[in-house]
C-alpha cells in the first residue's frame, strides 16, 4: 500500500491585507464611500494609478508534496510559516488561490478541541452534537458512546451542562469524541497541548493507534518531542514554502537550526512566542552575558541565564521558567521553575531583567532553551527555542570528558 | 480501505460535490436545529411555553389596538382569528430573518474550524423557527375551538401557503445571512426591518383596506401574498385573493430564494477568511 492518498500540486493561498481596516470586516458605509471615491477618482483623472492601502500576502506558495497511505506526517515550522493555512485548505475550510490537492478517502479534521461544544448542553448531548459536527453518523456515535464516555472519564457528569465542567473535564470529553472518529485521513492541529500529562500520553497513544491501523495522520505541532514520537515523516515549512521533507529527526534538527539562525542573526531578536496572553513579553535572553555567537560551557561550569522582559500591561506575581531541549530532537532534557522556590516577581519598571544561575549538569552536546512567564498557573508568555549553547567535552576543572553514557551528570559524593 | 471517494480541492471548484455533501451532512442539519431548540429553553422555568406566550400576547395587543381602538373592519370572522391567521406566518418570517441573519456569525467558531456545506447553518435556523411556528399553531386551534369557528375546505391548501412562507423566509434569510458576514451593519438593520415589516404587512388589518390601485405595488412585499393566502385558507368566507398580486408575490419569493442561494454560494468560499 504505497499509493499517495494526498497529492498537493503547486498550492498557493493569497490573502489581501488591509492596512487601514483594523476590524477585519468592512462596513457597508466604507464599501460605499470607497467605491464612490475610487469611481470619482477614476472619472476625474483616469490615468493616475490608484493608491491602495491593501497588500497581497502569500500565506502559502508553490507547495508540492505527497502523502502515502498510513503515513503519519508532522508539519513543523515557525509561527506564520503557513502550517495552519495548509491545514485549513486540506480540511476544506478555505479555498486555495492556486494549485490543487487530490485526496482519497474520508477526511476529518481536528483543528481545535471541542469545536461546536455548546456550554448550555449536557455532556451527553454534546457528544452527539460534536460527533455530528466532526462528521460521524448518529448510529456510529451511538455505537461508540460507551467507549467515548469511558475514554473521557466523566461518566458521573454526563447530564451536567458542560459550562459547569472544569477545563480538564471539558477537554477530556472533547478529545474523547474526536479520538473515536474513524476517517481515512485525520488532520490534527496542536490539540495535544491540553490536559494533564497522563491524559496527553493517552491521547498520543490513541493517535499512534490510528496510524497503525493504516490510516493517514497529518499532525501540526510546536512540540518537537511529540512530532518525533508520533510521526514517521515530517515537512518543514518556512514563509509559506516547503523547505524540506524527510524523517522527523532530520526535519526537527533542520528546524531547530533554522529557528536559532533567525533568532541570533537578526539585529533585533525575533523570538517565537507560542503561548500566553502577552501581558509581559520576554525580549532578550542571554547566556553567560552573551547575546550572540556561540556560548560554550563545560560540564559543571557555572551558567547564568538572563531574561530581559517588557511589561505590556501592568501585572504582578510573575513566575519565570526555563526549559532545556536537546538541539537534535527537541526533547526537554531539564527545566528550572521559579515557582519551586515559592517566590515571585512584582515588576517595578517597564523593562526588567531576571537572572538564573546554576551549575551545568548536562553532558556534552548542543542544547536550546525556551523560556516563559507564568502568573498563577496562567501562561503570560513563552518563547520557544530561543537561544542555544554547547556543552564542551570537558569538565570545569579542565579534565577531559571521556564519553560516558547518559544525558546528565550528577555530582555525587563517594564515601565508605 | 475504500478509495472510491476521490476529492479534488481547487480554487472555485467545490460545486460538484456540494449538493451531494449536503445530503451526506443531513444529520448535522438535524443536530444543529436540535441544539438550537434545546438550548433556547434550557434553564427556563416554563420552557417551551414561551413559544406559546409570545405570539399569544402579541395577538391580544393587536386585537385590542386594531380591532377595538382603531376599529378596522374584520368581516364576519372573529378579530382574534383574523389577526392570528396573519400573526402565524409573520412571526415565522420575522423569527427566521432574525435567526438566519445571525446564524453564520453565531456559528463562526464552526465555520472557521470545520468543513461542512455552509448552507446547512442558515437553513437549520429557518427550521428552528418553523418548529416555533408549529407550536404557535396550537394557539390558532385553541382560538378556533373557543370561537366555535369551523374552517372550510380551503384549509387543505394551507401546506401550499406554508411552503411559500418557508421559501420566502429562507430566500430573504440567505441574503441577510450572507451580507451579515461581510457587513455587520445588517446586525443592526434586521431588527429594524422586522419591526417595520410588521406594520407594512397586513398583520393587524386586512389587506383589503389598501386602495385597489395600490394593491399590486403592495404585493411587492413578499409577505402580503403569504398572509393573504393564510387568511384565505383559514378564515374563508369573505376574504378573497387578489390574483395578480399573489402571482407577483409568489414569483418574487421564488426569485429571492434562487438568487439567495446563488449569492450565498458565491460568497461562501470566503466566509472562513472574512468571518
Amino acid at each position: 500500500m504505497s499509493n499517495p492518498v494526498i497529492k498537493v500540486e503547486n498550492l498557493g493561498k493569497k490573502y489581501i491585507i488591509c492596512h487601514q481596516d483594523t476590524a477585519g470586516y468592512s462596513t457597508l458605509r466604507d464599501t460605499i464611500v470607497n467605491g464612490t471615491r475610487s469611481m470619482a477618482h477614476a472619472i476625474t483623472n483616469p490615468k493616475s494609478v490608484r493608491k491602495t492601502n491593501t497588500e497581497e500576502f502569500w500565506a502559502l506558495k508553490n507547495l508540492n508534496f505527497e502523502i502515502k497511505q498510513g503515513d503519519r506526517l508532522g508539519i513543523i515550522g515557525r509561527n506564520g510559516a503557513g502550517k495552519s493555512t495548509l491545514l485549513k485548505i486540506l480540511s476544506r475550510i478555505t479555498e486555495p488561490t492556486t494549485g490543487r490537492i487530490k485526496l482519497k478517502g474520508r477526511i476529518a479534521s481536528l483543528l481545535e478541541v471541542g469545536t461546536g461544544f455548546h456550554p448550555e448542553l449536557s455532556g451527553r448531548e454534546n457528544i452527539f452534537l460534536n460527533g455530528a459536527i466532526l462528521g460521524m453518523s448518529k448510529i456510529e456515535i451511538k455505537q461508540k458512546f460507551d467507549e467515548i464516555v469511558d475514554f473521557s472519564e466523566v461518566e458521573k457528569f454526563l447530564d451536567t451542562p458542560v459550562k459547569r465542567y472544569s477545563s480538564g473535564m471539558y477537554v477530556r470529553l472533547a478529545f474523547a469524541v474526536a479520538a473515536h472518529l474513524e476517517p481515512e485521513i485525520l488532520i490534527v492541529d496542536e490539540v495535544l497541548a491540553v490536559g494533564d500529562t497522563a491524559f496527553q500520553q493517552k491521547c498520543l497513544g490513541k493517535m499512534q493507534e490510528v496510524g497503525r491501523n493504516g490510516r493517514t495522520v497529518i499532525f501540526v505541532s510546536h512540540n518537537m518531542a511529540t512530532v518525533k514520537q508520533l510521526c514517521n515523516k515530517a515537512c518543514l515549512l518556512a514563509n509559506g514554502t516547503l523547505v524540506g521533507q524527510g524523517t522527523p529527526a532530520a526535519m526537527i534538527a533542520s528546524y531547530m537550526e533554522n529557528t536559532l539562525g533567525r533568532a541570533t542573526d537578526d539585529d533585533k531578536k525575533n523570538y517565537q512566542h507560542i503561548k500566553g496572553d502577552r501581558r509581559a513579553e520576554i525580549e532578550l535572553i542571554t547566556i553567560n552575558d552573551r547575546d550572540r555567537g556561540e556560548v560554550i560551557i563545560p560540564i559543571f561550569g557555572k551558567v547564568k541565564i538572563a531574561l530581559k522582559y517588557k511589561i505590556i500591561e501592568s501585572i504582578d506575581r510573575l513566575e519565570f521558567f526555563v526549559l532545556f531541549h536537546s538541539l537534535a530532537t527537541g526533547e526537554i532534557i531539564s527545566s528550572c521553575w521559579q515557582k519551586d522556590t515559592q517566590e515571585y516577581i512584582d515588576p517595578m519598571l517597564p523593562v526588567e531583567t531576571i537572572n538564573l544561575e546554576f551549575i551545568n549538569h548536562l553532558l556534552p552536546g548542543k542544547y536550546v532553551i525556551s523560556a516563559g512567564i507564568y502568573k498563577q498557573n496562567k501562561c503570560v508568555d513563552r518563547v520557544e527555542y530561543a537561544e542555544a549553547f554547547t556543552v564542551e567535552p570537558a569538565f570545569a576543572d579542565g579534565q577531559k570528558y571521556d564519553r560516558r553514557g547518559g544525558k546528565v551528570r550528577f555530582q555525587g559524593n563517594w564515601y565508605s | 480501505m475504500n478509495h472510491q471517494t476521490e476529492l479534488i480541492i481547487e480554487a472555485g471548484r467545490s460545486e460538484r460535490h456540494y449538493w451531494q455533501d449536503i445530503w451526506r451532512y443531513r444529520e448535522l442539519f438535524y443536530f444543529l436545529a436540535w441544539r438550537d431548540i434545546l438550548v433556547r429553553y434550557k434553564q427556563t422555568a416554563i420552557g417551551v411555553v414561551w413559544a406559546l406566550i409570545r405570539p399569544f400576547l402579541t395577538m391580544v395587543v393587536f386585537t385590542v389596538i386594531f380591532g377595538k381602538i382603531a376599529k378596522l373592519p374584520a368581516g364576519n370572522a372573529p378579530y382574534p382569528i383574523l389577526v392570528f391567521a396573519a400573526m402565524l406566518p409573520w412571526q415565522f418570517f420575522a423569527n427566521s430573518l432574525t435567526e438566519c441573519s445571525n446564524s453564520l456569525i453565531r456559528n463562526s467558531n464552526l465555520i472557521s474550524k470545520i468543513y461542512f456545506p455552509r448552507l446547512i447553518v442558515p437553513s437549520s435556523a429557518v427550521v428552528v423557527s418553523f418548529v416555533d411556528f408549529l407550536i404557535s399553531g396550537i394557539i390558532l386551534l385553541g382560538l378556533m375551538a373557543w370561537y366555535d369557528f369551523v374552517p372550510g375546505w380551503r384549509i387543505l391548501t394551507l401546506p401550499f401557503w406554508i411552503a411559500i412562507a418557508f421559501t420566502a423566509s429562507l430566500g430573504v434569510g440567505l441574503w441577510l445571512a450572507t451580507l451579515n458576514v461581510q457587513y455587520r451593519d445588517f446586525h443592526h438593520l434586521v431588527p429594524f426591518m422586522v419591526q417595520f415589516g410588521l406594520y407594512v404587512s397586513p398583520v393587524g388589518f386586512s389587506s383589503s383596506i389598501v386602495p385597489q390601485k395600490w394593491q399590486l405595488l403592495y404585493s411587492l412585499n413578499p409577505m402580503v401574498g403569504v398572509i393573504d393566502g393564510f387568511r384565505w385558507a383559514i378564515i374563508g368566507g369573505e376574504s378573497r385573493l387578489y390574483l395578480p398580486g399573489l402571482i407577483l408575490s409568489v414569483s418574487l419569493v421564488i426569485v429571492l430564494l434562487i438568487s439567495g442561494i446563488w449569492f450565498f454560494r458565491k460568497m461562501e468560499r470566503t466566509f472562513a477568511d472574512v468571518i
